[in-house]
């Protein structure tokens, strides 16, 4: 995080265009943003406003139409759909609204399973699961099945999968969309810590201005571009005291 | 080799989570592994008694018999005519390179009498030559000798069947009494079983007596040296094309048979009339393994049919794959995993099924069947192959899948 080093992150003037049928859809129209290592940022908007597009580009599960986006040394733009997958795989990782974790698959096998197509041995893969879930506070219950779990242990298992190849960047899609107040306390809370824990890039999409007040930076997005980029003193981290 | 092995197993898991499913999938490949099993077994043991049948007739023989006579323009039937002799047998052992050996036989139903018991049967007057000739051995006593034969001796060497029906079990034929045509006979050898012709004659239904002796003293004969037929060997096998043009042309000199004008005798191989059986059997075998591989394919359309389904309803699945960094290489492996799984399954339960198959047909029908490690290794390949070349297809639309649009799909 110190200043005055090349960001992680720099989106140059980002255009994406879809074709519905004749009408042509401007998602995103000229997009500039710089998000440096370390950064716990939120983006919001209305829906439509881009932000979805947006954040589908920043996790390489998208190309844009125009324009550069530029992760760490490499140009995502150029790279083949199995490159993107590497990409994905050991540099980004996704929490998504609906967790999206793999039914009749135990808590473990869902979080090994980032690991298995980044070919980590299956002794390691195992290892670093437990280590995981220990670490968002779901020890014991590696065995249990996603329909054994409540929402907020769903997403925190969705959070240790997102965490499973170490990766630079985590892409929150409306992580406490699904859940109870209670529990999206207890979620962006983890998400504060891990942040020291596991020094992880944050991104989080999001609706919601009291999750947003949980990051240090707030995007707005409205008709495809960014209207304000505002940093905003972080309610809760205290890094000294979140860090041992 | 970890990311294959994790590929297998949820596979197999994503089978064992709908197992009616993946049963009734398996059925068509089942059933036509199993098919084609039993009819290469059928297949098999067919051709396997065909090759018996070419054996028990001898190797490499080529059968002369009499043609027909033609009584003012109409034809009777062929061997009725007196046209071959002794002599024409001979001849041919000394005119023809590509012949070794020749026999002959003169033929006639006659009652056969032992004690109380009597039996109809062909009785056939041959020289010594004929055993070889047949490439028959005895199974006891001897068989006659030129003297036999020159003194028109009264003795008879016996096939299985005459035994079976003259002589109660136990009792030993050799040098008992029988009456052939109420002449006396001494027994003095027994042949050994042979078994039925490829048209079904019983070919251990037979008496075999001196040439000489059938002439004068049991059969008659209007002129003295015809015969009902004559059987040569080829020398070798790689000579037996050669033996039948030999003899026709050697015939034709004897019998003074102009250009075009019509044989009075007939050559037949019986290597022909084997391999005739032969390639009707083959072909029946043809028709029943494509009516099999029928079944295998629509074995085939039913695992795409189910593995397209299954790619509908995990397509959340394969986008959660996606996003965490699966590549489509991945996710094409993990179903075409899947759609092999399935036919290999099918494949050995098919196997199973079509030996317990054979062996059922072989107990009820009574047919001659062999099972084949071959085909039944060749029937489980192909149901691999047809997983996946079936399974290719909804694995390439799972892999194709755009990322976003996966994670959305409801």
């Amino acid at each position: 995080m110190a200043p005055g080093t090349r960001p992680l992150i720099q989106l140059r003037d980002l255009w994406k265009v879809y074709h519905l049928g004749d009408v042509e859809v401007r998602a995103l129209r000229g997009v500039s943003l710089d998000i440096r290592a370390g950064e716990f940022l939120a983006i919001v908007g209305a829906s439509g406003s881009g932000k979805s597009t947006c954040m589908n580009l920043i996790g390489c599960l998208d190309q844009p139409t125009r324009g550069t986006y530029r992760l760490g040394n490499v140009d995502v733009a150029t790279l083949s759909a199995n490159e993107r997958a590497a990409i994905r795989n050991r540099r980004i990782g996704f929490v998504f609204q609906n967790f999206n974790l793999l039914g009749r698959t135990t808590a473990l096998e869902n979080v090994a399973l980032p690991m298995i197509y980044a070919n980590v041995p299956f002794r390691e893969q195992r290892r670093r699961a437990r280590e995981l879930l220990a670490a968002v506070g779901l020890r014991g219950r590696e065995r249990h099945l996603p329909s054994q779990l409540s929402g907020g242990q769903q997403q925190r298992v969705a959070i240790a999968r997102a965490l499973a190849n170490a990766p630079s960047v985590l892409l929150a899609d409306e992580p406490t969309g699904n859940l109870d107040s209670q529990s999206s306390l207890e979620i962006m809370e983890l998400f504060v810590r891990l942040r020291w824990q596991q020094h992880v890039t944050i991104i989080l999409v999001t609706h919601e201005p009291h999750i947003a007040d949980y990051t240090e930076r707030v995007v707005t997005f409205r008709d495809g571009r960014i209207v304000s980029d505002l940093p905003q003193a972080s309610s809760r981290p205290a890094p000294e005291a979140a860090r041992g | 080799m970890n990311l294959l092995w994790m590929t297998l197993v949820t596979a197999l898991r994503a089978l064992r989570r709908n197992v009616l499913r993946s049963v009734l999938t398996m059925l068509g490949v089942i059933i036509g592994v199993a098919a084609v099993v039993t009819m290469v077994s059928i297949g098999r043991g067919a051709n396997a008694a065909v090759q018996q049948e070419i054996q028990s007739l001898g190797n490499n023989l080529v059968m002369i018999i009499p043609g027909a006579t033609t009584v003012s323009g109409v034809h009777t039937s062929s061997g009725s005519a007196a046209s071959l002799t002794v002599a024409d047998a001979t001849a041919i052992t000394k005119e023809c390179p590509a012949v070794s050996e020749v026999a002959w036989a003169k033929r006639q139903v006659v009652q056969v009498v032992y004690g109380s018991q009597n039996w109809a049967t062909p009785a056939q007057g041959v020289p010594p030559s004929y055993l070889s000739v047949r490439e028959w051995p005895l199974s006891a006593g001897r068989f006659f000798d030129h003297r036999d034969d020159a003194g028109a001796n009264p003795v008879a060497v016996l096939g299985q069947t005459v035994v079976d029906q003259l002589f109660t079990p136990g009792e030993d034929p050799l040098g008992a009494t029988i009456r052939v045509k109420n002449v006396p006979f001494e027994v003095i050898g027994v042949l050994a079983r042979k078994g039925q012709t490829a048209w079904g004659q019983d070919q251990d239904d037979v008496v075999l007596i001196p040439f000489l002796t059938a002439e004068r003293r049991v059969l008659g004969t209007q002129i003295l040296g015809t015969v009902d037929m004559i059987v040569a060997a080829a020398a070798t096998a790689d000579v037996l094309p050669e033996v039948e043009p030999q003899i026709r042309a050697l015939l034709h000199e004897r019998h003074r048979i102009p250009q075009g004008q019509d044989d009075d005798f007939t050559v037949r191989d019986l290597n022909e009339i084997a391999e005739a059986s032969k390639n009707a059997s083959a072909v029946m075998m043809n028709l029943l393994l494509s009516v099999a591989s029928v079944s295998l394919l629509v074995g085939g359309i039913g695992i795409m049919n189910i593995m397209l389904v299954s790619v509908t309803e995990r397509t959340r699945e394969i986008g959660v794959r996606l996003a965490v960094g699966a590549r489509t290489g991945h996710i094409l492996l993990q179903f075409l995993v899947e759609a092999t799984a399935l036919s290999l399954v099918g494949g050995a339960v098919g196997i199973v099924l079509g030996f317990a198959a054979t062996r059922l047909i072989a107990y009820l029908a009574q047919w001659p069947t062999l099972l084949s490690a071959p085909a039944a290794a060749g029937a489980f390949l192909v149901a691999g192959a047809i997983g996946i070349f079936f399974g290719f297809y909804p694995a390439r639309r799972a892999a194709r899948l755009d990322p976003i649009a996966a994670l959305r799909y409801e």
